[in-house]
C-alpha cells in the first residue's frame, strides 16, 4: 500500500475504492483549509471537545465543592481563581471546564438523535410521496407550529427536569427542519436519471433511499445541523436558566448565568464568563457550518 | 466598408489552484455588417470570447486585448455609463437558455416595455405597440397573449423568441448570439435564425453567432471562425467549408454523420499536441 | 417469427393537477432481434415517452408492450431489467455525483445476484473504450464522453439484449458524438444487440438504424426504412421539413 502522500491522495486515477474515498475526504479538508474562518470555528470547537475530554487535568478545583464559604465566596478574578468564584465559593474556570462536558454531551446527543430521525422522516415522505408524504410531513408541520423553547419546556415538564430529559425534549424539537430540508432535496433528486438508473436495475426502494438518497441530502442536513448547533446550546442554556434543564450543583452554563443572574450588578464575573462560554462555543458552531457550506453545498460554490 | 468591431489580441484568464488558465489566447478579428459564425467544441473559449466583447467576463476571470474597439468606441476601459448606454442599446446578446435571461416574475410585455423605454422613452401605449410589433416580427403567432404571459407560461422556442425580441426591440447595431438555437427544435431553429437573417440584410445589422454546430453555421454565415483551445486555427467563407485547411476543422465536419451516407465506423477527431501550440 | 420488442398501440397520459396530457396516443412498432430501431421527433413528440414506458419509468395507460411475444409485468420484474436496459440523454445526470465508478458498475451485479463482479467490471470499461484507470474515479473527474462510456459499460453490465437510448449523443460535443455511436456500432455487432433509439438527429438515426419512425404530438407521421430517408422518399410534409431542417440553413421559405 502506498504511503498516505499528498500525490497519492491527490491522483486523479485512483487505484483502490480506499484512495478513491479518501482523496476525496483530502479534497474538502483542502478546500476547507482555506477558508480561515472555517479554520476558527473548527479550532474553537476542537479546543472545546480537549477541554472536555481533560477536565480532570485542566480544572484547579472540584466544580461543584466549594471553599470557605466566609472568605471565598464571590471573589473577583484573580491568579488564584481565573475566572473569580460565585456565591458558594466555587471557582468558576473549573465550573466552566466540567461544564463544557455537559454542553458537548448535549450537542452530540441531539446531533446522533435528532438528524437520523429527520433524514429518515425527509427523505421517505420526498422519495414516496403521495399519502406517505402527507401524513409525514403533516405530523413535521405539527411540530414545527410550536416555538421549540415553549415545546421542549412542555416535553419537560412532562418528563421531569434534569440533564437527560432536556436533552431528549431538544432533540424531538429539533428534527422537523431537517426533515423538511431532507424532503426538499430528495424531492429535486427523485426524478433525476442517475436514480432512474437504479430503478432501472432493479434496485428496491430500501437500497435508492439509503444508498443513493441519503449520500445527497446528507451534506445539506450536516450543515444545517451545525449552524443549528448554537441554537442547540441556546435551548439548553434556556433550559437550565429557567431550571429545567441541569440541576445544581451541575456546572451547567446556562444555570450558571441564572445563578449570577442575582449579584450582576455587584459581581459582574459570576453571569459573563459562562455567557462568554456560551457565545463562544455557538460562534464556533456558526463559523464551521458556513464553512462546510461554501465546502460542502455546491450550489453555494462558484 | 468600415468594420463595426474590432478585436485584436483578446486573452481572458482564469485563476485556478495551478496558476492563471487561459481559456481564450490571443483572438483577433473584426465584424462589419455581415454574418460571422464563431465554431468550436466545448472549452474552445468560443463563449468566452462573445462575454468578453460585451465585458462580461465572470469573476474572478480577467480578459483584456491590445484593441477592443466597437464603432470607434474603445471598450476596454469602458466605465459603467458607457456600458448602460451600450449594452442593450446599440449591442445586445442573446443567451442559449432563455429562463436565465428572463426575469421570472415580471410579465413579457412588460419586460419588453421596459427595455424600449430605456433606449428611447416614448409614451406608454406607443411602447406597448412596439413591443407586441416586435413579438409580430419574430414570428410570435398570439403576441397579445405573450405580451401579457410570465416566462414559465412560454415554452422553449417561445421563450427564446421573447428573448430575442427583447433584445432587438432597441434595434441594436451589433448582436452576438450565443448558442441561440440550440434548446430548440430543428425547424423552429431556422425560424429564428431568418428572423436574425432578415435584421442583418434590412436593418444592416453586424451579427455574431457562436455555436457549436458547424453545419448549421456554416449554412448561415458569410465567414466563420473556427477555434480550438482558446485560439482561432482557421478563418474561412462559409461556403468554403469543403475546402477547410486545417485538419481540426476537417475532422469536425468529416466526423458528423450524414443523412446520406457516412462512413462505418464514422472517422474520429486525432488530436495534435501542435494545434494549440 | 416473434419479434424481439412488439409496442401495439401505446398509450401514455399523464395528469398534472386537473389536466390530462396525452403524451403518447397509440404508438405501434416492432423491433427484430438483433434489428436497431429509430424514433425522431422534436421536444414534446414523446419519443423519450414511449423509452421510458417500456422500461417502466412512466406509466403505461393503454396498450401492450410485448417483450419475446410475452406481455411484460407491472411494475417490471428482476428478468426484465437483466434483459432491456437503458442510456439516458444527459451524463452528466445519469451518474450519480458521490459514487465512484467502481460503484456504479458494481450496484446492478450486487443486485442480480453476480459472482466475479470485479472481472465483469475490468472487463466492462474495457470493452467501452476505458481502461481499469478510471475504475475508482467520482464522475466529476471525467469529461461527458467518458461519463457516456461509463452509463454504457453500466447497461452493459447485466448483458442486457436490448439497449434503449434515449439520445446517447445530443449532450456530446461533435467529435465526442462520432467515438460513442462508433462504440455502439461495435458493441451491437459485436454482442447482436437489438437497439431502440431515440433522437431529434434524422442524420445520427440514419446513421445508426435500418428502420424509423417518425413522431409528432404522441403519434407516428410516417414509418421509413434508411434507403427510403437516404433517398428522400418521404411521403409526409412533417418529415420533409425535418429533412430540410437537418441540411443546415436555407434563407428562403420553404412552405408555410
Amino acid at each position: 500500500m502506498s504511503a498516505l502522500s499528498r500525490e497519492w491522495l491527490l491522483s486523479e486515477q485512483p487505484t483502490s475504492r480506499r484512495q478513491a474515498r479518501l482523496g476525496q475526504v483530502y479534497r474538502t479538508w483542502l478546500s476547507l483549509r482555506s477558508n480561515w474562518l472555517a479554520m476558527v470555528g473548527l479550532g474553537i470547537i476542537v479546543v472545546l471537545i480537549l477541554v472536555a475530554l481533560f477536565a480532570d487535568v485542566i480544572a484547579p478545583y472540584d466544580p461543584l465543592a466549594g471553599g470557605d464559604l466566609r472568605t471565598a465566596r464571590l471573589l473577583p478574578p484573580s491568579w488564584e481563581h481565573p475566572f473569580g468564584t460565585d456565591e458558594q465559593a466555587r471557582d468558576i474556570f473549573s465550573r466552566i471546564v466540567y461544564g463544557s462536558r455537559l454542553t458537548l454531551m448535549v450537542v452530540a446527543l441531539v446531533a446522533v438523535i435528532a438528524t437520523p430521525i429527520g433524514l429518515l422522516v425527509g427523505t421517505t415522505a420526498g422519495y414516496f410521496g403521495g399519502w406517505v408524504d402527507t401524513v409525514l410531513m403533516r405530523t413535521t408541520d405539527i411540530f414545527l407550529a410550536f416555538p421549540r423553547l415553549i415545546l421542549a419546556l412542555a416535553f419537560v415538564a412532562a418528563l421531569g427536569p434534569g440533564i437527560e430529559n432536556a436533552i431528549i425534549a431538544i432533540a424531538i424539537t429539533s428534527w422537523p427542519p431537517y426533515a423538511r430540508l431532507a424532503r426538499a432535496e430528495t424531492l429535486t433528486i427523485r426524478d433525476s436519471d442517475f436514480i432512474n438508473a437504479a430503478r432501472l436495475q432493479g434496485a428496491s426502494s430500501l437500497r435508492i433511499l439509503w444508498g443513493h438518497v441519503t449520500p445527497l441530502c446528507l451534506s445539506s442536513v450536516i450543515i444545517r445541523v451545525t449552524l443549528d448547533m448554537a441554537g442547540i446550546i441556546l435551548t439548553a442554556a434556556g433550559l437550565g436558566f429557567l431550571g429545567l434543564g441541569a440541576q445544581p450543583p451541575q456546572p451547567e452554563w446556562g444555570a450558571m448565568i441564572a445563578a449570577g443572574r442575582r449579584f450582576l450588578i455587584d459581581f459582574w464575573w459570576v453571569a459573563t464568563i459562562p455567557g462568554i462560554a456560551i457565545f463562544t462555543v455557538s460562534l464556533g458552531f456558526n463559523l464551521l457550518g458556513d464553512g462546510l457550506r461554501d465546502v460542502l453545498d455546491p450550489k453555494a460554490r462558484k | 466598408m468600415s468594420d463595426l468591431l474590432t478585436v485584436e489580441d483578446l486573452r481572458v484568464r482564469f485563476p485556478s489552484r495551478n496558476g492563471p488558465v487561459e481559456v481564450v489566447r490571443g483572438v483577433t478579428f473584426a465584424l462589419g455588417r455581415e454574418r460571422l459564425g464563431i465554431v468550436g467544441e466545448s472549452g474552445s473559449g468560443k463563449s468566452q470570447t462573445g462575454r468578453a466583447i460585451l465585458g462580461l467576463t465572470p469573476p474572478p476571470g480577467q480578459a483584456e486585448a491590445k484593441r477592443l474597439e466597437f464603432d470607434g468606441i474603445d471598450l476596454r476601459n469602458a466605465d459603467k455609463a458607457t456600458w448602460r448606454r451600450l449594452r442593450g442599446a446599440r449591442i445586445s446578446m442573446v443567451m442559449q437558455d432563455p429562463k436565465f435571461s428572463l426575469n421570472p416574475v415580471m410579465t413579457i410585455g412588460k419586460q419588453l416595455v421596459e427595455c424600449w423605454n430605456l433606449h428611447a422613452g416614448t409614451s406608454r401605449a406607443e411602447a406597448k405597440d412596439r413591443a407586441i410589433a416586435m413579438l409580430e416580427a419574430v414570428q410570435i403567432r398570439d403576441p397579445k397573449r405573450v405580451f401579457g404571459a410570465y416566462p414559465h407560461e412560454l415554452s422553449g422556442g417561445m421563450g427564446q423568441r421573447a428573448m430575442i425580441a427583447m433584445m432587438l426591440i432597441t434595434e441594436p447595431d451589433m448582436l452576438i448570439a450565443d448558442e441561440p438555437t440550440s434548446a430548440l427544435d430543428v425547424t423552429v431553429q431556422i425560424e429564428v435564425l431568418r428572423i436574425l437573417d432578415r435584421l442583418v440584410s434590412e436593418r444592416g445589422m453586424g451579427l455574431i453567432l457562436i455555436s457549436h454546430d458547424l453545419r448549421l453555421v456554416s449554412s448561415f454565415c458569410d465567414r466563420v471562425l473556427v477555434m480550438y483551445a482558446g485560439k482561432v486555427v482557421e478563418e474561412l467563407k462559409a461556403s468554403e467549408l469543403l475546402n477547410a485547411q486545417h485538419p481540426y476543422t476537417r475532422g469536425l465536419y468529416n466526423c458528423l454523420p450524414k443523412i446520406d451516407g457516412s462512413a462505418r465506423p464514422l472517422p474520429t477527431l486525432q488530436r495534435e499536441e501542435s494545434w494549440a501550440e | 417469427m416473434t419479434a424481439h420488442l412488439d409496442i401495439r398501440d401505446l398509450r401514455v397520459s399523464f395528469h398534472s393537477g386537473a389536466e390530462r396530457v396525452d403524451a403518447v396516443r397509440g404508438v405501434s412498432f416492432r423491433v427484430e432481434r438483433g434489428a436497431s430501431y429509430g424514433i425522431v421527433g422534436e421536444s414534446g413528440s414523446g419519443k423519450s415517452t414511449v423509452l421510458r414506458a417500456i422500461c417502466g419509468l412512466a406509466p403505461v395507460t393503454g396498450g401492450e408492450v410485448l417483450f419475446e411475444g410475452r406481455p411484460v409485468s407491472e411494475p417490471r420484474d428482476a428478468a426484465f431489467y437483466r434483459n432491456v436496459q437503458m442510456v439516458f440523454q444527459d451524463p452528466y445526470a445519469s451518474l450519480h455525483p458521490r459514487h465512484t465508478i467502481d460503484r456504479v458498475l458494481s450496484e446492478p451485479l450486487a443486485i442480480h445476484g453476480f459472482k466475479d463482479r470485479d472481472k465483469r467490471i475490468e472487463t466492462a470499461l474495457r470493452d467501452v473504450g476505458l481502461g481499469p484507470r478510471f475504475r475508482f474515479a467520482y464522475p466529476h473527474q471525467l469529461s461527458g464522453g467518458q461519463r457516456q462510456r461509463v452509463a454504457v459499460a453500466r447497461a452493459l453490465i447485466l448483458e442486457p439484449t436490448v439497449l434503449l437510448l434515449d439520445e446517447p449523443t445530443s449532450a456530446l460535443d461533435a467529435s465526442i458524438q462520432a467515438e460513442v455511436l462508433n462504440l455502439l456500432d461495435r458493441l451491437r455487432a459485436e454482442r447482436g444487440l437489438t437497439y431502440v433509439l431515440v433522437s431529434h438527429d434524422l442524420a445520427v438515426v440514419a446513421h445508426m438504424c435500418e428502420q424509423l419512425m417518425v413522431m409528432q404530438h404522441g403519434q407516428t407521421v410516417e414509418v421509413m426504412t434508411r434507403a427510403d430517408l437516404q433517398a428522400g422518399r418521404a411521403t409526409q410534409d412533417y418529415t420533409r421539413r425535418l429533412l430540410a431542417a437537418s441540411e443546415g440553413y436555407t434563407p428562403m421559405e420553404t412552405s408555410a
